[in-house]
């Protein structure tokens, strides 16, 4: 790295974005079918080294399958999967360097923890001390040092989950899959392990794929997500990108809470599109980096927390909307409200509740103004 | 404790009886001084002395001993390959009909399974012996072991076999390391059973042993046949005894192990 480089600002983490970067694993129109039904359907994407790469989606949505081919538990049917631009088709699970961590993490339970670590170690044929000193550093990487003799059953579900990855790590595989990690883990402890699982990934530099399809886990930890539905990669971004610009309605839907508003388009172009939806209402104004042909149906996603409320109409908005609140959802942190239009649709807003419930102005059935900027939604054509 | 109500004590006292009642009177009767089995004359171990200096029947216990030894080991081995692929294998074609030809020897009945492998035994011209004796047991406990055996693969998680995989094992090694020693208990009690059907068996041995080659049960019955010996009475309450000791000590090995492990598992979450 030259000293310029250096002296700047750390750089942006996005080899997707650079044509230089080679991929670590690269999936070529690779299908899989198991009988009459397609898991994986003509699937073609890169991932690169280091990234922490999430597969999101609805269960059968064929995420478990694409990691299972990574790990060399299924072989596809066509096309062709590369890891380090080898093509792992014909090498089988024990010759990859690719380690799995499982979802029921599957750890012997007639070995401790550490012998749990080593295994993997052993089947290597390291020297003994090498192995001690490799069990050792992972178990401090995972800070389980207590427990080297406990066999699975005498720790907690929480530590399992360490001793698995802690195991999958041990033989510092290029990739590591993670199939539902932190799925078996109740809320609390699942929030602080992914900011462990974050901190362990950036300590050893590993390539990460998680399987997950909890949007907010994906979310958290990754540097891409896929989001995936019927064996297709419906769109392939960073967390940010997927949930403030939203390709289609489907992802737009499954990620968070969003107002889907239809309408036809008026006008576009200039990064912008206008839709009109409804009678008596102001068309809106929303984002749409391909120019759409006017009357095309669209429709408008816009997310609850950028949308405002007020009681009076707001002075120099683009996109107001007028309605009466149907109701309310007092979620402590923040309320929802449910706005009716008089044409009947639904629309959410949120507001953070920075003041006292009582002292706040707006109720049931009363009239508002609901607003938001011009750069707030999406205007989504499929 | 909660009192049982009448009907539950009279129910629960007929059916230990109708069980037990048989062998009590037989294991009071080894210890009788007289020779006429059906008459007290005093207590005595003098017929377990007896029975110790009898060489047929240590010969025909001896018999016995290599035959189950012998049979249950192989059995055991042929019953867990049959029971992992049976379990692994997924669905093929004809999957049905091949677990079912697995398990058809526990319904069949001794008498033909005996009659046939003599047939077959006479055909390869193979003489009778303690040989004929093991395969023929080998063949009808199999299908019990791999019952036992397959019973507990179908609760293993698979992902246990494709962690080793993913670990560096070979298939063969991720079945040593890994699956075998988890499904121990259940192939030790497959073992264990195959061991105890050869010990009985009656009917399959008396028609694929030879002259050289009696086990104990033929003895006993042949024995019987010209009335009953307290000698009898004496090697039956050793069994008996056998049996009991083996049973109590598998059971309480395996409750203490319950025991523990759920003791350490309320460790583990607090």
């Amino acid at each position: 790295m030259s000293e310029a480089a250096l002296a700047t600002a750390p750089a942006e983490f996005a080899p997707w974005k650079d044509s230089q970067a080679t991929p670590l694993i690269r999936f070529q129109n690779v299908t899989k079918r198991f009988g009459d039904f397609t898991a994986i359907d003509n699937l073609t994407i890169d991932i690169y080294e280091r990234e922490f790469f999430a597969l999101l989606g609805p269960s059968g949505c064929g995420k478990t399958t694409m990691m299972r081919m990574l790990g060399g538990f299924e072989t596809q049917t066509e096309g062709t999967i590369l890891i380090d631009g080898q093509d792992v088709g014909p090498i089988p699970p024990n010759k990859r360097a690719v380690n799995m961590m499982f979802q029921s993490y599957a750890l012997f339970p007639h070995l401790s923890v550490a012998e749990n670590i080593a295994f993997g170690l052993k089947r290597d044929k390291l020297p003994k001390d090498q192995i001690a000193a490799r069990v050792d550093e992972m178990l401090n990487l995972v800070q389980l040092g207590k427990f080297a003799n406990r066999k699975p059953h005498q720790i907690s579900g929480g530590q399992r989950q360490r001793v698995a990855l802690a195991r999958s790590l041990a033989k510092a595989p290029k990739l590591l899959l993670l199939d539902e990690p932190l799925g078996a883990l109740d809320k609390k402890l699942r929030q602080d392990t992914q900011f462990e699982l974050m901190d362990i990934q950036e300590q050893t530099g590993t390539t990460f794929v998680i399987v997950t399809h909890d949007q907010e886990e994906a979310m958290t930890v990754a540097s891409r997500i896929a989001v995936m539905d019927h064996g297709k990669i419906i769109q392939v971004d960073t967390p940010a990108k997927i949930y403030e610009e939203p390709g289609s309605v489907y992802v737009a839907d499954f990620i968070g809470d969003v107002n889907l508003i239809e309408g036809s388009v008026t006008t576009s172009g200039d990064d912008h599109a206008t839709i009109s939806w409804a009678e008596g209402q102001q068309n809106l104004i929303g984002i749409a980096h391909d120019e759409i042909p006017a009357g095309t149906r669209a429709t408008l996603a816009i997310r609850p927390e950028k949308v405002n409320i007020a009681t009076e109409r707001p002075a120099e908005m683009t996109n107001i909307i007028h309605g009466k609140v149907l109701d309310i959802a007092y979620l402590g942190n923040m309320s929802t409200y449910v706005i009716e239009t008089p044409t009947g649709q639904h629309i959410k807003a949120q507001a953070a509740n920075t003041r006292r419930i009582a002292r706040r102005a707006i109720t049931w059935d009363q009239d508002v103004w609901l607003s938001f900027t011009d750069t707030a939604g999406v205007v989504l054509t499929s | 404790m909660r009192r049982l109500s009448w009907f539950n004590t009279v129910s629960l006292t007929l059916g230990f009886a109708f069980l037990y009642i048989p062998m009590l009177i037989l294991i009071v009767y080894s210890f009788n001084g007289g020779k006429l089995v059906t008459v007290w004359a005093g207590f005595s171990t003098k017929w377990y002395g007896e029975l110790f200096r009898n060489e047929a029947f240590l010969d025909a216990a001896w018999v016995t001993l290599k035959v189950a030894v012998m049979s249950s080991s192989v059995a055991t081995v042929l019953g867990t390959m049959a029971a992992y692929v049976m379990v692994r294998a997924g669905r093929f074609h004809g999957r049905t009909l091949f677990s079912g030809m697995i398990y058809a020897p526990l319904v069949m009945p001794e008498v033909i399974t005996g009659l046939s492998l003599l047939l077959l035994f006479i055909a390869i011209g193979l003489d009778r012996g303690v040989l004929t004796i093991v395969l023929a047991h080998t063949t009808f406990s199999m299908c019990y072991v791999s019952v036992v055996v397959s019973s507990r693969l179908v609760t293993f998680d698979q992902s246990l076999e494709e962690a080793a995989l993913d670990l560096g094992c070979t298939g063969f090694e991720a079945f040593r390391l890994v699956t075998l020693p988890i499904i121990a208990p259940a192939v030790i009690s497959g073992w264990l059973l195959a061991f105890t059907l050869s010990l009985d068996d009656l009917v399959i041995a008396s028609f694929t042993s030879g002259p050289s080659s009696t086990t104990l049960p033929i003895k006993i019955f042949s024995a019987v046949r010209l009335g009953v010996s307290p000698e009898i009475n004496a090697l039956s309450t050793i069994m008996i005894t056998l049996v009991a000791v083996g049973v109590i000590g598998a059971s309480l090995t395996s409750k203490r192990a319950i025991v523990k492990r759920a003791k350490d598992e309320q460790e583990a979450i607090q």
